[in-house]
């Protein structure tokens, strides 16, 4: 980064640390948690979506919907949401993959299961091994924003029903009186109330999702936890910077990141609280 | 299917006690069910000893910051802030590469028969280390869930219990800690709850599975990657963990039912699942 940087070996203290700090790799560390920020903002959105889609199914009147997404609902929360971060990416993954196989290799008729190896034929293979690496990083990503979306959408089901059922009943049977269709109470009576209902328990939602986020480490993404652990080693001096093993000291930089973050999330959130009415 | 010899072979195998090397090929059934359940006696274990002395220590905090006893109140609150305001896979990071870090020494711990060698080494291992890391995770939970609860037990109960001239020792033992718990109860379940569910990180942090004697969810992703197949393992770790999650809910549904035996029908409290998401 900086001129004075071509042989650290001579530098003093303070001069090394400037060098250290803002070498190629730090730059991608430092990159990697805006990649955090990015998938909050991604997946908030996604999975307060699916949650709410989810929650109007719990009340729809058709039962097969009904016992789906309750299903959903309550088995996506009785499990640990790790279980699904290994699980949904190797599932959608596999599927897609199976899928592309049948439809671009029919020739191929051995299973695709082969004992212990998943075999497909190469043009089925997503990304594509020919692909750059930031497709298969952009891929990676996608899936990762699925997993996230797919647990926390039934945490925002959840809450999203019962601010529903918060929703004063006499109001909701003043529109009915009135001759108002479903969809009319859903959307003049119940979805313009149900927020501040929702608001306390997507705000901790919110803070779960954050908590969650270095999970994306065991997807097998280059994120905050991976670089942490990748500078942090020893370095011995073939490295251009050695040092002993640091790696406490970048993971208490994490805790200190994650920290701030769900600070100054609570005090947004709290604001937000303050300026919209919440009848509990 | 008769499971017998796979059993015997690896139901304890999670502790070592059985058969040493894992099913490599011609995994079965049988074997994955058996060595995922054997691996769910360690989620049980970092389970319950967290559970068990966080659930003390909780009390204890929460009453010290009730008091403001000045220093120590402060201190509990900055602990409970970096806890709570931080996710439980760094704090598992952060804590391994502290304890490894640790000089390492033994101390000589006399007891009246015996004497044992207290390693500084054991932090690093799963059973000590991240216990004690889960341990002061949730403690610093359920201390803010009971904190909470403290501040709204109605002052006049406790005006009362003093004018009938209580010792401050049963004031609380029998008008404020179960005031406290029986509002919180809802609360707690869901703390434990989710304390279960966080021990699965156990050994996706740093902490190594010894002689791969790992967690049931060690287990899964081993068969997993084993067979490429994610269908058969995964769906039966979560089969376990709804099955011990139901058995937890009923457990503290009984609890309840004995704080709240005493209260008219209209003010029993039922327990509210995962409504007031803590963590």
């Amino acid at each position: 980064m900086f001129e004075y940087c071509t042989d650290p070996d001579v530098l003093s203290t303070f001069e090394w640390f400037s060098c250290y700090l803002t070498n190629g790799k730090h730059l991608l560390f430092y990159k990697s948690f805006g990649l955090i920020i990015l998938l909050l903002f991604i997946t908030a959105p996604l999975a307060a979506l699916l949650g709410l889609l989810a929650a109007v199914a719990i009340k729809s009147k058709f039962l097969l919907l009904r016992l789906f997404s309750k299903a959903y609902a309550n088995i996506v929360r009785g499990i640990p949401d790790i279980i699904f971060f290994l699980f949904i990416p190797i599932t959608i993954d596999q599927l897609i993959e199976f899928t592309r196989h049948k439809i671009k290799c029919p020739e191929i008729v051995d299973s695709v299961w082969q004992g212990s190896d998943f075999v497909v034929c190469g043009a089925a293979k997503l990304p594509l091994n020919s692909d750059p690496q930031w497709i298969h990083d952009i891929y990676g990503f996608l899936l990762a924003v699925f997993s996230f979306t797919i647990v926390y959408g039934a945490f925002a089901a959840n809450t999203f029903y019962g601010a529903m059922n918060s929703v004063p009943q006499s109001q909701i049977e003043t529109g009915k009186s009135f001759g108002m269709s479903r969809k009319q109470i859903y959307t003049s009576i119940i979805f313009p109330q149900m927020w501040r209902y929702a608001l306390p328990g997507l705000s901790n939602l919110w803070m779960l999702l954050i908590k969650s986020t270095p999970l994306l480490f065991l997807l097998g993404i280059q994120d905050v936890v991976y670089w942490a652990r990748e500078l942090g080693g020893s370095k011995t001096s073939i490295f251009q910077y050695p040092h002993p093993d640091w790696r406490v000291w970048y993971f208490l930089s994490l805790l200190v990141f994650y920290l701030l973050l769900t600070k100054i999330s609570e005090l947004i959130l709290n604001r937000i609280s303050k300026k919209i009415y919440v009848p509990i | 299917m008769i499971c017998n010899a796979t059993i015997e072979d690896y139901a304890l195998r999670s502790i070592g006690i059985g058969e040493k090397l894992l099913p490599k090929s011609d995994i079965t059934l049988c074997d994955q069910f058996v060595l995922i359940g054997s691996g769910v006696i360690w989620n049980l274990y970092f389970c319950i000893i967290a559970l068990a002395f966080g659930f003390i220590f909780a009390i204890l905090t929460a009453i010290i910051r009730f008091n403001k006893y000045r220093f120590l109140s402060k201190a509990i609150d900055i602990y409970v802030f970096i806890f709570r305001g931080s996710p439980l896979f760094i704090q598992f990071f952060c804590a391994y590469e502290i304890f490894v870090l640790l000089p390492k020494i033994g101390f000589d711990i006399n007891l009246l028969f015996t004497t044992i060698t207290v390693e500084t080494s054991w932090l690093t291992k799963a059973w000590l280390g991240a216990v004690l890391v889960l341990f002061l995770n949730t403690t610093a939970y359920s201390s803010e869930i009971f904190y909470g609860a403290l501040k709204s037990i109605p002052k006049h109960d406790i005006e009362a219990a003093e004018a009938f001239g209580l010792s401050t020792r049963r004031k609380y033992r029998k008008i404020i800690i179960p005031t406290m718990l029986r509002n919180s109860w809802s609360s707690y379940t869901n703390e434990a709850i989710f304390l279960f569910h966080a021990t699965t990180l156990v050994f996706f942090s740093s902490f190594p599975a010894w002689r791969q004697s790992g967690d049931a969810l060690y287990y899964a992703s081993y068969f997993a990657d084993k067979t490429f197949n994610p269908f058969v393992p995964y769906p039966i770790i979560a089969v376990y963990f709804i099955s011990i999650t139901l058995l937890i809910i009923l457990i503290f549904k009984i609890i309840n039912v004995y704080f709240t035996k005493h209260l008219p029908k209209e003010r029993k409290m039922p327990i509210k699942l995962f409504t007031n998401m803590v963590r």
